[in-house]
């Protein structure tokens, strides 16, 4: 064991960052009482062609890319001993998505897992990460994306009841590039995610994407950070929640920042919940700063509500029995993002679970 | 052969002010192959009329009956009035985001006819409908109500009204915000769902324009929440001469 090198705050749950999150049920990973576990569970679901390179590497040979003021990085970035690296080479465009899946789970020791994903100059890839099974697990990805490339991200959590998930996802995006992310949390006991992206050359261009939907006693927190440093980026944030069940709570953070050198920005944010059941409960918290007024927009945009008793009213008047049209109108709620996941058996395997989440409801 | 017999119905809406009585008992019987127009000044209660029909849970029914084909429709769920043959084509049709004409039209006659329909003939079934009413193929991948025009809410009513072959159904102001040309189309559709499934017709108007196209048998004047006067198809005649003055000040 290395020695300490990091002064760690321990947060008491009075910081904007951990105001939220239930401290207790994190299993440790925040206050350093999780025991290691050395498993290295991310692997390829299958062979990857050329143009693209998936290794572990020690991590005195990849040192992160910025610092991180979030105390489960730093213990990740502590207790990893080595980094998953996926590499996508320069001018490379991979058509076939790249699946990765956490094949070692188990709830006995927490998995401190880092991972970087390089896209070089001018390539293209999808990754998905798919997240199952019951695990403690700390996660800390980077993306380092080179000019001109373009990458989609997804990352299921499909995970079992018992799982506590907490995870950075952080994209540096450089010239032209693109990033587009979209997470689907649908499992888990406790599921904190912060996508954060900072821009780092002008004209690059992000979409982070999120469904969610919590059930009795789930705790789902996607929190994310916007920063426009540079001019001419773009940002869309597009996040959509269902919760059902007692104490079932998501947590929806949307942070913008807008620096003054960054002329030309163009920013909209979203969070749309629909609250299925007494008992649940959404906050949602979209914060814009701006600190010059040479944009080109930004905007943000917050929604909690119940089901709308005409659309129910009007499909059932077609005949359509009252959970069908429940279904549908969920379904139709998570639609937009969910088809933004460019493979059918996924879509339908997400719409198969949230129709499995929405049928504990019950009506 | 159908009939819709509606006998005595009251009707009340929750207010911040309590409930407050629309509906002052109505009596009407539309039977298969007849068209009714109900024609009245706006607030008259013919729009509730239409929606407490149709089973929506704002309108709270506190006196009468309504039978379809003697089965009391008031106990049942909205769902299982339409399964009984009923349709209503809404004045303000709902958008459903996400959720594609498409799919919604499946879904619905799957639920009617307890089965799913043939993929093949449905697919024809659906294409026909839509040419019928002048309706581009792209309609049925749009997303329910959502973006659409007046007029193409107006002919995704009707285009329903014809798949979904009801027994008999009313039409809420089907007619408002329409042109000359689209009135015509979606007249045309009413007048073929008619024509082809002996369809009984309860048309709520407030103007006797849709009366050039689709003809009624009878006419019901309504004011204050009941039928005041009923006639033949002159009546709408005359009232196109005098309007209303006369049944509101009663």
């Amino acid at each position: 064991m290395s020695v300490l090198t990091t002064n760690y705050l321990v947060p008491t749950g009075r910081e904007e960052a951990w105001r939220f999150t239930p401290l207790k049920r994190l299993a440790g990973l925040h206050d350093g009482t999780a025991v290691v576990g050395q498993r290295k569970s991310l692997a390829p679901s299958h062979d990857f062609g050329p143009g693209v390179r998936f290794s572990h590497v020690g991590r005195e040979l990849l040192a992160p890319l910025s610092q991180s003021d979030d105390v489960i990085v730093q213990r990740v970035r502590e207790n990893a001993l080595e980094v998953a690296h996926l590499e996508i080479l320069p001018n490379s465009e991979i058509a076939e998505p790249l699946m990765f899946t956490r094949v070692q789970s188990g709830l006995d020791s927490a998995e401190f897992s880092r991972v970087r994903i390089t896209l070089g100059a001018h390539s293209k890839a999808t990754v998905i990460f798919e997240n199952t099974g019951d695990s403690i697990l700390a996660e800390d990805i980077e993306f380092d994306l080179a000019p001109g490339s373009h990458l989609t991200f997804v990352t299921l959590q499909e995970w079992e009841s018992k799982t506590v998930f907490a995870a950075s996802h952080r994209a540096f995006v450089d010239r032209d590039a693109t990033f587009k992310s979209i997470c689907v949390t649908v499992g888990g006991s406790l599921v904190r995610i912060l996508p954060t992206v900072e821009f780092k050359g002008a004209g690059a261009s992000v979409e982070l994407l999120g469904v969610y939907f919590a059930t009795a006693g789930q705790y789902f927190e996607h929190r994310m950070h916007v920063d426009h440093l540079v001019p001419n980026a773009k940002s869309r944030v597009n996040y959509k929640g269902a919760l059902a069940g007692e104490k079932a709570h998501t947590v929806w953070i949307g942070d913008v920042f807008i620096r003054a050198a960054a002329e030309g920005t163009d920013t909209y944010e979203l969070n749309r919940n629909l609250l299925l059941s007494d008992g649940a409960r959404a906050d949602s918290v979209p914060n814009l700063e701006i600190e010059t007024g040479e944009i080109v927009g930004a905007g943000h945009a917050s929604t909690t509500g119940r089901f709308d008793d005409e659309q129910l009213f009007y499909l059932m008047s077609r005949g359509i029995e009252l959970d069908d049209a429940r279904r549908l109108v969920v379904r139709g709620f998570f639609n937009e993002i969910v088809m933004e996941i460019n493979d059918e058996k996924i879509q339908e395997r997400i719409m198969n679970r949230i129709d499995g989440e929405l049928a504990k409801v019950g009506s | 052969m159908s009939t819709l017999d509606i006998r005595g119905l009251q009707v009340s809406v929750e207010t911040e002010n309590g409930p407050i009585e629309i509906l002052k008992g109505v009596d009407l019987t539309i039977k298969s192959g007849e068209t009714h127009a109900i024609m009245g000044p706006n607030g008259s209660g013919k729009s509730t009329l239409a929606y407490s029909i149709a089973g929506h849970p704002k309108y709270k029914i506190t006196g009468g009956v309504v039978t379809l084909d003697g089965e009391d429709i008031l106990e049942m769920s909205v769902d299982q009035r339409a399964k009984a043959g009923l349709f209503l084509a809404m004045q303000y049709p709902v958008e459903v985001p996400g959720v594609s004409v498409s799919n919604f039209l499946r879904t619905a006659v799957t639920a009617l006819r307890g089965e799913a329909p043939k993929l093949r003939t449905w697919v024809g079934e659906v294409k026909g409908a839509m040419e019928a009413l002048s309706m581009d193929p792209s309609f049925a991948q749009r997303n329910v109500n959502e973006g659409f025009s007046g007029g193409e809410k107006k002919r995704h009513e009707i285009m329903q009204l014809e798949l979904l072959k009801p027994k008999i159904a009313i039409l809420d102001e089907t007619d408002s915000g329409l042109d000359v040309d689209a009135l015509r189309i979606v007249s045309e559709g009413v007048n073929r769902a008619k024509k082809d499934n002996n369809l009984g017709v309860l048309l709520i108007t407030h103007y006797t324009r849709i009366l050039r196209y689709i003809e009624p048998d009878f006419v019901h004047v309504f004011a204050n929440g009941r039928i005041v006067e009923e006639g033949g198809p002159e009546l709408a005649e005359k009232l196109e001469a005098t309007g209303y003055a006369e049944y509101v000040t009663n």
